[in-house]
């Protein structure tokens, strides 16, 4: 079985209109070759998923989002995402703004086949206000109220890795492989790029096997893309590309995403981004941070 | 003895108290005098606190904030990704101390976003983050570095991002005393929600500070008793411990210009 695919050729299998998960956490371990493919693309309209960082920027200033669906958007040194921030505070945003754990929760009841999972969280704030469309229910066991929170079905999961085989076996070898499992399981079809590829016995080690979060049956199609979670970290091979992320920031007030954009995306090659960043060494000498 | 300690010093050691009788539980400090204030109760009253090393493992001993040397061996406990996060916080064994950007007189909280129109918002910030599900799950205390009325709000926060003591907004079933907000610990003075039906309530006055200030300088009413204590300095031994799990004095750059604990002179700066 080989599921190998091009960048190129996954962002063709996304429609308009589609419920895209995006994996990762802030700016870690987002699948950002793949968002810069995207905002390469005509693709239009999407509903984006996801714990937020540039990949929300990035995607709300190409135009690309008509909906998102979040708990929050963050670089975490430079607390507030300049795009996103740009976008809601111009009105251009359809929201459906949650809990972190609400929208894992959404995630497992897709995943899982349930209409909705029961929560309290949510109760006595305005997510419930703002959200219209959440409903309360009666416990049937006591006489609390909960929110039934509801299945966030994806039509497709874009997420990095750093390991993956042709067949699809991916792993997550970093720290914390955050939400990416549920995001995969919530969807059906998702797009795995990965650091590198690897022959199926990379798995014999019990080790490598350990840190692997879902089955093969749910990977649709693997990328090799090598840094292509920069300037998000990607343990065990770069760190946040903090430096990067400045200069992402600075362009936000001087010159707009079109100045970024025309400077590392617009009618370039992943290979021509990161020379631009002096190759994919200089992205692997990135080192991780310390909490 | 006159101990020379600075304002953060004197906000990690009240700020630590919130944790010296929680017993067992996950301490969540975010930002940095949050952070070793729960460092500090677990290495003074509460050994039997938890933390993790704010990525993905639960400690045994707090590892010092900024960089380590080479040899430094972290004190790993267990795994604990986000997803175990959310395990415990629903599990309702945690403790977490944040810095809201907005407080209200029920106690709620706003990181999500400011101005009138949600849609269209005059400031995007966050969003709501993990604070619906902390606020309904377990203790939640407040820090705040520099207390004035656009934190402490005098109506409704612009975005209500965690459940409090509003009886308008508790959930059918539920009791206000099922919510548990702690202490607030701000730049000038020590509150918790023990007043009459869960008013702020003013705890402690930080040395040179006058209840007029912190009323002054609150958007809405409070509840003060008489002869309100001052906030105990730090003694030598926090110091030391402060200093040792932050090798970097990181705290000295939390506060604008690392102000003194005790005030030199009585200085009203009005928000």
């Amino acid at each position: 079985m080989n599921k190998l695919k091009t960048a190129t050729e996954m962002v063709a299998e996304l429609r308009d209109g589609m419920t895209i998960g995006i994996g990762g956490w802030g700016p870690r371990r987002k699948p950002m070759a793949l968002i810069r493919e995207i905002v390469r693309s005509d693709l239009k309209d999407l509903t984006i998923v996801c714990y937020g960082g540039a990949d929300v920027g990035m995607l709300c200033a190409a135009g690309k989002v008509k909906k998102l669906i979040f708990a929050f958007v963050s670089l975490d040194f430079i607390p507030l995402e300049p795009f996103f921030r740009k976008a809601r505070e111009q009105g251009e945003l359809e929201l459906m703004e949650i809990d972190e754990g609400m929208l894992l929760l959404g995630l497992r009841a897709a995943a899982w086949g349930c209409p909705f999972i029961p929560t309290q969280v949510g109760l006595g704030t305005d997510v419930l206000k703002h959200n219209p469309d959440l409903k309360v229910v009666d416990s049937p066991y006591d006489d609390k109220e909960w929110v039934a929170m509801p299945a966030i079905k994806l039509d497709a999961a874009l997420v990095h890795v750093d390991h993956a085989d042709e067949r699809g076996v991916c792993q997550i070898s970093a720290p914390d492989h955050h939400m990416d499992d549920w995001f995969v399981r919530a969807a059906k079809k998702s797009y795995v790029s990965c650091d590198e590829l690897v022959t199926s016995d990379h798995f014999n080690s019990p080790e490598a096997a350990r840190q692997v979060f879902w089955e093969r049956s749910l990977t649709t199609a693997v990328c090799h893309l090598p840094g292509g979670a920069h300037p998000t970290s990607c343990a065990p091979f770069n760190g946040i590309d903090n430096k990067h992320f400045l200069h992402y920031n600075k362009c936000a007030k001087e010159g707009g995403f079109s100045a970024y954009s025309d400077e590392f995306i617009n009618g370039k090659t992943e290979q021509e981004y990161q020379e631009l960043l002096g190759g994919l060494a200089a992205i692997r000498a990135i080192p991780q941070t310390t909490y | 003895m006159t101990t020379q300690y600075s304002l953060a010093e004197l906000m990690i050691c009240a700020a630590s108290t919130a944790f010296d009788n929680d017993g067992e539980v996950l301490a969540t400090g975010i930002g940095v005098i949050p952070r070793l204030a729960a460092t500090l109760s677990m290495s003074t009253k509460n050994p039997d606190l938890m933390m993790t090393d704010s990525e993905a493992y639960l400690l045994s001993e707090p590892n010092p904030i900024g960089p380590r040397s080479d040899d430094f061996v972290q004190r790993n406990e267990t795994w604990m990704g986000f997803s175990r996060i959310f395990d415990n916080v629903w599990s309702r064994k945690r403790h977490a101390m944040i810095g809201p950007t907005q407080i209200d007189q029920f106690g709620q909280s706003n990181i999500s976003a400011l101005g009138s129109d949600y849609d269209k918002p005059k400031i995007q910030m966050l969003g709501v983050r993990g604070l619906p599900g902390n606020s309904i799950s377990h203790a939640n205390s407040f820090f705040v570095p520099s207390h004035n009325k656009r934190v402490f709000v005098a109506n409704e926060c612009d975005v209500v991002c965690s459940i409090g003591y509003n009886p308008e907004r508790l959930p059918k079933g539920y009791q206000l005393d099922e919510v548990d907000i702690r202490l607030v610990i701000t730049d000038i003075c020590v509150m918790d929600w023990q007043g009459p039906n869960h008013q702020l309530r003013l705890v402690s006055l930080h040395p040179g500070v006058s209840v007029d200030e912190v009323i002054e300088k609150t958007g809405f009413a409070i509840h003060v008793e008489d002869n309100t204590p001052t906030t105990a300095a730090p003694t030598d031994e926090q110091l030391a411990i402060i200093a040792k799990f932050d090798p970097h004095n990181i705290r000295a750059k939390q506060l604008k210009d690392n102000p003194p604990g005790v005030r030199a002179a009585a200085v009203t700066e009005d928000s």
